[in-house]
């Protein structure tokens, strides 16, 4: 039986290799219909457990009336979906409250790929983020940089990143601002390894709602000065503004209006316990304007159950199409042993069997099929590298 | 050796028909059939090897009542014992000379494949003097080569007749006369029958015993 087998198996192999092409072709086929519902499956699956997972470890989530789906993906994943303006005393009225505690985020710039999130440092214990080198944010222009980010921007310690212009043709705000890394954050395998994470203050200054300059009263070039009268002193298009805070420098810097009155995108809101949390929520679904307060769990499960829905929409076409790739891989074996009939006439003058013409079709269909899978795991390992992508992808 | 009595054979749905009332040819002797295309003598081979199964009569080769056995023993018989030349050589494309020559081993389980047989099938080239082609596929070689290769397919298993339909129908005069000495040799050597079907009138001094089928066929 292993010797017909290993027969079989032998005749099988030369004639698939002897017609590589038509093998290939067959294979490859068969290997992309079986590699797209795992890989499929495999994608939803990790994207459904990776939002899961930081949609739980968020309680709630503070933010501007609009799409709570935009706000909540750009609180917990730094999406480039903004959510429109949260004013500061929006965020604070949650903490007069005394029933949670609101920490604003602020996400609306970026260093190259990498988010900077402008927060506080209740942010990096809520998270429960660890800093594997350096310190943590002492002062403006202080940044911590997420693992992935570190390894990514090739920085430490020591090293500086400098902020991206929001939009290009705002010529009148915001410059390019270099950030002072101060400490690298222990991997966690959530989008904070990718973000780069600021005082809110300092992402302020980046937006240009703060900046730091020479003093005025003691310049050295009078020509720097527009207008001077007792009580202020009016500067032209001349003075320069610091593009880095020092240790030198960063007593100049300063916001011309009240911090207490600017906007951030956002806010994780952690509850003093459950009731107070539903209080809140109570409070602020009452109300027809004004901020939305939502549970961050609900609104990825409509997105997950969204997903879903394409998946299974999917799912259905992919098995339609597998199901004609397979029909068309009948007709070809039947084809091909038609075409095989006068080999099969040659064969049984020589005296073979009729298990062994039955083993050579059987052992055709195996090497093809295990030959596909083979390959549908080599994509699947193949994909398996960018997988991350995959998942960033659908998150984003 | 080769034992036929009283043999009939008809085609369904055909008026062609075949009847032997005596046919014997010895171990050792080598026999050619001729008579014009249709005159049934690779029918006559097809029942001697058991391609298909005769209707009425006795047919004999060397131990083997050939009318009496079944499908799956016909099939072995005809792998163990017989061995087939054919006209258009019928060598596999996808496979090597070699692996072409080891073919019976590996369509039916009742022969065994080992060191030895492969050894055998490379003394039966390089006695045929296709050595350097084994590695060769059909399109890559001559046709006297693939009937060489044909004919080391045909011997490899030591068969006791060796039944060769047209052998030489595509070859050049020098080819010919090679083959049909090969094919004696073997039948000299091994004390063999061997039986030629051919209307190549040119071949047919090398044979111990020549039949005419026209007498045969009605």
């Amino acid at each position: 039986m292993i010797v017909a087998i290993r027969n079989s198996l032998f005749v099988a192999w030369r004639y698939l290799a002897f017609h590589r092409i038509r093998t290939i072709t067959l294979v490859a086929a068969l290997a992309i219909i079986l590699f797209i519902p795992l890989f499929l499956e495999w994608v939803v699956r990790d994207s459904r457990e990776q939002l899961t997972a930081r949609a739980d470890g968020t309680p709630m989530v503070l933010g501007a009336p609009g799409s709570s789906l935009d706000l909540v993906m750009n609180s917990l994943y730094f999406t480039r979906a903004r959510p429109q303006a949260l004013p500061m005393p929006d965020v604070t009225a949650i903490d007069e409250t005394g029933l949670a505690l609101a920490i604003p985020l602020n996400t609306r710039f970026s260093a190259g790929a990498h988010p900077i999130v402008g927060t506080t440092l209740d942010y990096l214990e809520m998270r429960g983020l660890n800093i594997a080198a350096g310190r943590s944010l002492a002062v403006l222009g202080d940044a911590l940089v997420g693992h992935l980010a570190a390894q990514a921007l090739e920085v430490a310690p020591g090293d500086s990143v400098i902020s991206s212009p929001e939009d290009l043709f705002n010529l009148a705000g915001q410059y390019p601002l270099k950030l002072n890394i101060v400490g690298v954050l222990a991997p966690t395998g959530s989008p904070d390894d990718k973000s780069i994470f600021v005082d809110v203050r300092t992402s302020w200054i980046i937006e240009g709602l703060g900046h730091g300059h020479e003093d005025l009263a003691n310049t050295e070039d009078p020509s720097v000065i527009l207008k001077r009268d007792q009580t202020s002193i009016v500067a032209n298009a001349k003075l320069r503004t610091h593009a880095v805070i020092t240790a030198e420098n960063l007593g100049s810097f300063h916001f011309h209006d009240d911090p207490e009155q600017f906007a951030v995108t956002g806010a994780l809101v952690v509850p003093r316990d459950d009731k107070a949390g539903t209080i809140l929520l109570g409070r602020y679904a009452a109300r027809s304007d004004g901020p939305q307060l939502v549970r961050p769990g609900m609104v990825v499960q409509g997105l997950i159950e969204t997903i879903f829905r394409i998946k299974t929409l999917l799912d259905a076409v992919i098995l339609l199409v597998g199901l004609a790739t397979l029909l068309t891989v009948v007709v070809v074996f039947m084809l091909s042993w038609r075409l095989r009939e006068k080999e099969l006439v040659t064969i049984f003058r020589l005296g073979c069997s009729r298990g062994a013409i039955a083993g050579f079709v059987i052992a055709e269909i195996v090497v093809i099929a295990a030959a596909s899978i083979a390959l549908c795991g080599g994509l699947l390992a193949g994909a398996a590298l960018f997988q991350g992508k995959f998942v960033e992808m659908i998150i984003s | 050796m080769i034992e036929v009595s009283d043999l009939a054979y008809h085609y369904p749905d055909s008026n062609f028909g075949l009847s032997i009332d005596r046919l014997a040819v010895e171990k050792g002797q080598c026999a050619a059939l001729i008579g014009p295309s249709g005159c049934g003598k690779t029918t006559l081979l097809h029942l001697i090897a058991g391609i298909i199964p005769s209707q009425s009569g006795a047919l004999r080769v060397n131990a083997h009542e050939v009318e009496k056995l079944n499908d799956a023993e016909r099939r072995l018989f005809r792998v163990r014992d017989i061995g087939v030349v054919f006209q258009d050589f019928a060598l596999l494309d996808y496979l090597n000379f070699f692996d072409n020559i080891l073919h019976p081993y590996r369509i039916n389980p009742g022969l065994r494949l080992t060191g030895e047989v492969k050894q055998r099938a490379r003394d039966l080239a390089a006695s045929m003097g296709i050595t350097d082609k084994l590695g060769r596929f059909v399109g890559q070689t001559s046709q006297g080569e693939m009937q060489r290769a044909a004919i080391c397919r045909a011997l490899i298993s030591a068969p006791a007749v060796v039944l060769a339909d047209e052998p030489t129908g595509n070859l050049d005069p020098a080819n010919k006369v090679e083959i049909i000495d090969i094919l004696r040799g073997y039948a000299r050597e091994r004390q063999a029958t061997l039986l030629v079907a051919t209307h190549d009138h040119e071949i047919l001094d090398a044979f111990d015993l020549v039949v005419d089928f026209r007498e045969w066929s009605r």
